[in-house]
């Protein structure tokens, strides 16, 4: 069970949350061509490591979060706002 | 790590025992004589310098790819490279079960050849594989269930592929622990595709093993690929923790780390791995004989032949790698077998383990030729990859020898995202955690 600290809310468990995939993935210019936006919906690096995502707090504030979570140990390193510039740790790829 | 040593001037071949055919009167014989004559399933081979095809990764894919590569292609310079022991990966932690009820006419008639193949796939092997075709059985909870269940009922028998409706009547009959009354989710019907059932997985990755073996094929253990070999755009083999091997076809069949395999060859796939949990209830006596599955959340149960009850339900929901599961979704398995059968509630969990699946962007699988000259992927299973076995390893190997698609697993290129043609069963939209 991950107990995921929100911004707003406090820590909570995490089925008051929804997983909401890959949060790396910039939106390309609409006329960026096929490939970009192919790479943009369907293409995912899945690393086994530190991983930037989005959790929507369904269960809470409704608000998106940005989180980084390490893929293998499921330990999270930062939490943050939509808008937050989130970083794994300095130095550890994995 | 102690790289071991490779053999240069012996071809493995030479070294090959065979372990004989296995037939009844065999069994008559080494039991009056001790039991001695019994060898090796397959040989442990040392790796070559050079293959035509080297298959990573030695679960049920990468050796069904390679047994139809040596017996149905005349290719049998292949290897296929396995990280640990043959049957330790998915393939001997998932819940057994065979079927092809689907919706989409490309995946009924890919998973419908699969199950043809696994009802003679005993004879082929010359392997007891438990094939136990009990049938499955889909309930239905509510009218707009039935309706998409008839629909694709109907789109199974006009492509020849066994559906029957079942009453509520009907499904008690057969499975009498059903509590078809629940009040919140009553049962109002079933399908049932008896042709449908469970095979023993760890007896599909040993048959395989072994008759490949037999093919010519060197099953190589304990050998880890740690990197992709490239000159420009062609792939030219593989760096392993036992020395490099070069090949002519490199073939990734490691579902569930694909896109780490892809990524050591430059590549990123249409994937997120995710964790799907299965569970083993203490042994009891015969109490279920169809492959039950709940229409109101996702739960999927059958019987063992030890009399365990093999259920689970769906990914835990988010990227990892552990291969363990979560306790959010085992409570939630637990609540719905406890809703449908509510007989078994004070039955104990005996074992619960996790294995770490390829969630694909549409939920269907990839088989597929990529950029990279000499590279092809088998992947992105999903939670149906034990099933699709068979036709899998036959398309695969289809794909390596003709350089072209096979035609029931044309559907499965990676070039369906971009051109706008993925197979969506579930209509999800691309996201591998809502499959």
């Amino acid at each position: 069970m991950l107990r995921i600290p929100c911004p707003w809310c406090g820590e909570r468990d995490e089925t008051e949350f929804r997983y909401r995939g890959d949060a790396s993935k910039v939106r390309p210019a609409a006329d960026a061509g096929l490939a970009a936006f192919t790479a943009y919906v369907y293409e995912r690096d899945n690393r086994c490591g530190w991983h930037l995502e989005w959790w929507l707090h369904v269960g809470g504030c409704r608000k998106l979060l940005k989180v980084v979570r390490h893929t293998l140990s499921h330990e999270l390193h930062a939490v943050g706002g939509p808008e937050d510039q989130l970083s794994p740790p300095p130095g550890l790829t994995r | 790590m102690n790289p071991l040593p490779k053999s240069h001037a012996t071809p493995a071949r030479a070294q090959r025992v065979s372990s004989g055919r296995y037939s009844l009167g065999r069994v008559f014989l080494e039991g009056l004589t001790g039991q001695r004559g019994w060898s090796r399933a397959w040989a442990k081979a040392t790796p070559r310098e050079r293959y035509r095809v080297v298959v990573v990764g030695g679960g049920g894919h990468g050796l069904a790819s390679a047994f139809y590569l040596a017996t149905e292609y005349g290719i049998s310079d292949v290897a296929v490279l396995e990280k640990g022991p043959i049957g330790l990966g998915n393939v001997g932690r998932n819940t057994t079960i065979i079927r092809s009820n689907y919706f989409h006419p490309e995946n009924i008639r890919f998973y419908e050849y699969s199950l043809k193949l696994w009802e003679k796939l005993e004879r082929t092997l010359n392997f007891n594989a438990m094939v136990s075709q009990r049938g499955t059985l889909n309930l239905f909870h509510t009218e707009a269930q039935r309706d998409l269940f008839t629909r694709r009922a109907n789109m199974m028998r006009l492509l020849g592929v066994d559906a029957e409706p079942l009453s509520r009547e009907a499904v008690k009959a057969l499975v009498p622990l059903v509590d078809l009354d629940n009040g919140r989710y009553p049962v109002l019907g079933g399908f049932l595709q008896r042709r449908g059932g469970t095979v023993r997985h760890d007896a599909v990755a040993w048959g395989y093993a072994r008759a490949a073996s037999e093919a010519g094929v060197d099953i190589v253990e304990d050998c880890e690929v740690t990197g992709i070999a490239r000159d420009g755009s062609r792939v030219t083999g593989v760096e392993t923790t036992r020395g490099h091997i070069a090949a002519d076809t490199v073939c990734l069949a490691v579902a569930g780390h694909s896109s780490r395999l892809a990524a050591m060859a430059g590549l990123t796939l249409p994937l997120e791995s995710h964790v799907l949990q299965a569970f083993v209830s203490e042994g009891i006596k015969p109490v279920l004989d169809v492959v039950l599955t709940y229409g109101a959340g996702h739960f999927y149960v059958s019987q063992s032949d030890k009399g365990g009850l093999v259920f689970g339900g769906a990914i835990d929901g988010y990227n990892s790698y552990g291969q363990r599961g979560t306790l959010p979704m085992a409570e939630e398995v637990a609540a719905a077998a406890v809703t449908l059968l509510p007989g078994l509630a004070r039955l104990k969990v005996l074992r619960q383990w996790g294995g770490v699946m390829d969630m694909s962007m549409d939920g269907s699988p990839i088989i597929s030729a990529t950029p990279l000259e000499g590279l092809i992927v088998n992947g992105g299973w999903c939670y149906g990859g034990f099933k699709a076995i068979p036709a899998g390893g036959l398309a695969t190997a289809h794909l390596i020898a003709r350089h072209a698609p096979h035609p029931l697993a044309a559907h499965l290129d990676l070039e369906r995202f971009a051109a706008g043609r993925t197979v969506d069963e579930r209509g999800a939209g691309p996201f591998p955690y809502a499959h």
